[in-house]
């Protein structure tokens, strides 16, 4: 299983730090004053996703971080509390901190555990002094922080309580609590001095002397600097104006290593590859033209020409498929995450669950499975922690004490569907609507059930009576429900009271890759995706019967309508007559029904192409291909067919 | 047509470049910043239910592009298809679509002076995709709002809910 989470940990540090990039800049222009509600989420947002994606993978020291700034955050972007220029530079320091973390994962190098655990505890004296709500304590506190982090600049976190400060600790961090608090300086800065004496017995020492106290510094980023960079702490106390060289010192400590490990892939703009899946597209059309010319070259020239032509073709088709490999990817590059996720969190809730996954070969859209992550993980962590109950209730009601997760990926006429259903409790009807109320969502408890199921992707709603560090904030549903949108999918929800929920995700089929049959209709080639084709045969006369004119098709005991598609697309010059045409027996959802074509034309892959990009959506196609010749073929959404003819179709169930 | 290229002006700060095409005997242009390419007409995919004046859909380099008959939609000259059709891919919103005349005449430029405002009645063409009327070398020649006609109801190019995004 580690094995298998190894390959998404650099799609998590890249994520991680864009959001903490994204954090740091919304942060920077946030207005203190009348802090904008929207900015305030998206920070909350970023937070939430590094703490969720750190959940996953294990890396603890960034989930503490995270979480206690995340509860900060989620005060402040509910009002009650209020910002300051100090908090939000505490933040700041927050996400440098979360960085140098990040960055000791990536280098698998030790980690800044001290720092991580001064800017925990920083963040939690502004919580506390916020509980309390003591005027004179909230401003004692926060000034102090503020008074530190003005002077320090500086992502480290250096709020300690004073007990911890002794000779034997590891790093002299934690001596800056004391400073800042003002307690008595002198034997502060002489223990500093000891300690770093003591430290840098095996260093330079006057590498590090010259550090932090004077201005003049040229630090050799030997790796002592970063334990020693505690000597700068002393710099406020000791009234030596040293801020650049703790920056200096930091960046040196960081890129050193960071060059020594270069990243394994790059991140490509997906659009590039689209152009390039494109191009390719007209290189094998090129191509193919060049080898029609070629047959009609005679001699030995021809000859040859005919011999670099198939090279040629060998490595036009290996470049396509390479590109499109590019572009393709097994949706269970997502769910490979789950397990580990669901086996962790049914742990800590103390819960028993057990994940099935079905369908993770379907092939998406690599931008989609990069975007399915985030929503997918709340979605999952969500079943767990509101949907399947403990064992003993389970017990109580029947059930086994093991609940289940399904999360599933099947390609349903022109869309892929990924859902995650459990059978646990259900979403609970009466809660959704007493918090709505509350909220001010609604004002009518009179709706259909799907209508409240709805209600949950409001922002800032959740009905979990606690906040855990798993989920109950509210701000999950509302971030799939935009994560899914963004992509151009759609999520619905349904639900039974004790039976369990179920979270389908509509995706558009935006450049899947789909194994097609063509078949010609007059002088149009359409695609028939084989995963509806049951068979293809000639029909007998005794096969075909009609019901008041519309044709019928008599197989194996059971009657099926009959599509003709020269009718149904409008073409003209089709083989009219069925008895003389080819059937193709379809699937589609629940119903069956044959399609009646001219001739069938070959298997082949095809490229799905969005119709609705450029033009609109049209009844019957799921979307349109680009065959050899450069022509545009429809592909047929069997579903669809099916549901324009509704009428003359004889519906039946073969689950 | 082609004289009027010669009448160019000075260049004037409110100037704009149109592309003139022929429609049957009239005269019409639009924007040249729309004019993503102009080719010759190829046979397209005929899509089912569409209305008559959208012939299909054509491979634009990768892209499944739409094309519209505006000698149908207009009613204007007789549709027909030969090695002298042709079709303007015009770039509006995101979206490409082609648009079959009958020829490509010239760019002119015009400055807002030029632009003379259609007869308020007496003319069928809806005048809300007018920009206006120009005299161009004793010929008029109506100025399009292609922006708005592509996107419009009446041509059905886009989904209701595309054409609320786009607005939006």
């Amino acid at each position: 299983m580690s094995v298998d989470l190894e390959q998404f940990h650099a799609v998590f540090f890249d994520e991680s730090n864009e959001h903490l990039q994204a954090m740091e800049e919304l942060l920077m222009t946030l207005d203190v004053e009348c802090p904008d509600a929207e900015e305030l989420n998206s920070i909350f947002r970023a937070a939430h996703s590094i703490k969720g994606g750190s959940g996953i993978f294990g890396l603890n020291a960034l989930t503490g971080l995270t979480h206690v700034m995340e509860t900060l955050l989620d005060r402040a972007r509910n009002q009650t509390m209020n910002l300051s220029v100090e908090i939000v530079d505490l933040f700041l320091e927050t996400v440098d901190v979360l960085k140098a973390t990040l960055q000791a994962y990536m280098q698998g190098s030790e980690l800044p555990s001290d720092d991580i655990e001064t800017g925990i505890a920083k963040l939690e004296a502004v919580l506390t002094a916020e509980v309390e709500q003591t005027a004179s304590a909230v401003s004692a506190e926060v000034t102090t922080v503020s008074a530190e982090s003005c002077e320090e600049d500086d992502g480290f976190g250096f709020f300690y309580d004073i007990d911890d400060v002794s000779p034997e600790a590891d790093t002299t961090d934690d001596l800056f609590g004391d400073l800042a608090f003002g307690a008595d300086v002198s034997p502060a800065t002489e223990s500093v001095k000891q300690l770093i004496a003591e430290q840098t017995e095996s260093g330079d020492l006057n590498d590090i002397e010259g550090f932090g106290l004077f201005d003049d510094v040229d630090v050799e980023p030997v790796s002592a600097v970063k334990e020693s960079s505690p000597s700068t702490v002393i710099s406020p106390a000791v009234n030596a104006p040293k801020v650049t060289p703790i920056s200096k010192a930091k960046s040196a400590s960081h890129t050193k290593p960071s060059a020594q490990k270069e990243s394994g892939s790059i991140r490509v703009d997906t659009y590039k590859i689209d152009g390039m899946v494109n191009l390719v597209g007209e290189l094998v059309i090129t191509q193919s033209m060049l080898s029609m010319i070629g047959n009609e070259v005679d001699g030995k020239a021809g000859e040859m020409l005919q011999a670099a032509i198939d090279e040629l073709q060998r490595n036009t088709r290996e470049i396509q498929e390479s590109v499109m490999s590019m572009r393709m990817l097994p949706v269970n590059m997502t769910f490979n995450r789950f397990p580990r996720v669901v086996r962790d969190l049914s742990q800590k809730l103390g819960k028993q669950v057990k994940l099935v996954i079905e369908g993770g070969a379907t092939e998406i859209d690599k931008s989609l499975i990069e975007k399915l992550v985030d929503p997918l993980t709340h979605l999952v962590r969500n079943s767990i922690d509101h949907g399947v109950e403990s064992p003993e209730v389970r017990r109580a009601a029947g059930k086994p004490e093991t609940g289940t997760v399904v999360l599933s990926a099947a390609q349903k006429g022109s869309s892929i569907i990924i859902s995650i259903q459990d059978d646990g409790a259900g979403l609970n009807r009466e809660r959704i609507l007493n918090k709505a109320m509350e909220n001010g969502l609604i004002h009518s408890d009179d709706m259909p059930d799907s209508d409240i199921w709805k209600l949950i992707f409001e922002p800032g709603f959740s009905t979990a009576s606690e906040v855990t560090d798993v989920s109950g904030r509210g701000v999950g549903m509302d971030v799939v429900r935009r994560n899914i949108e963004s992509i151009g999918g759609r999520i619905e929800i349904e639900s039974k009271v004790g039976e369990g929920s179920s979270f389908n995700i509509h995706l558009p089929l935006t450049l899947a890759i789909v194994d097609g049959m063509c078949v010609a209709v007059g002088d149009q080639i359409f695609v028939v995706p084989l995963l509806n084709i049951i068979e293809s045969f000639q029909p007998k006369p005794e096969q075909l019967q009609t019901l008041s004119n519309d044709n019928l098709l008599w197989i194996r005991g059971e009657y099926w309508p009959l599509v003709a598609m020269h009718e149904l697309m409008d073409i003209d010059g089709a083989i009219e007559e069925p008895a003389e045409s080819i059937v193709v027996l379809l699937e589609s959802g629940k119903k069956r029904f044959g399609i009646q074509v001219d001739a069938l034309m070959g298997q082949q892959q095809v490229v799905i192409k969005s119709l609705e990009k450029h033009y609109r959506k049209v009844a019957g196609v799921a979307g349109a291909t680009i065959m050899g010749d450069g022509k545009v073929a429809l592909i047929l959404d069997a579903d669809s067919i099916a549901q324009t003819c509704q009428d003359t179709i004889k519906q039946e169930a073969c689950a | 047509m082609t004289e009027a290229t010669l009448q160019q002006s000075p260049v004037a700060s409110d100037e704009r470049e149109y592309l003139s095409f022929v429609l049957g005997n009239e005269y019409y242009a639009i924007d040249i910043t729309t004019v993503k390419e102009i080719r010759g007409y190829e046979a397209t995919t005929k899509i089912a239910k569409a209305p008559s004046f959208i012939k299909g859909v054509l491979n634009l380099r990768g892209d499944i592009v739409p094309i519209v008959d505006l000698r149908i939609k207009f009613e204007v000259g007789e549709p027909t298809y030969n090695e002298f059709t042709i079709v303007i891919m015009l770039h509006v919103y995101d979206r490409i679509v082609g648009v079959v005349v009958d020829g490509v005449s010239d760019v002119v430029r015009l400055t807002e002076a030029d632009v003379l405002p259609p007869p308020d009645f007496g003319v069928a063409f809806d005048s809300q995709y007018l920009l206006g009327l120009a005299d161009v070398d004793d010929s008029m020649v109506i100025l399009v709002n292609i922006e708005k006609l592509i996107t419009s109801d009446a041509l059905a190019l886009v989904d209701n809910s595309h054409t609320a995004a786009i607005a939006g």
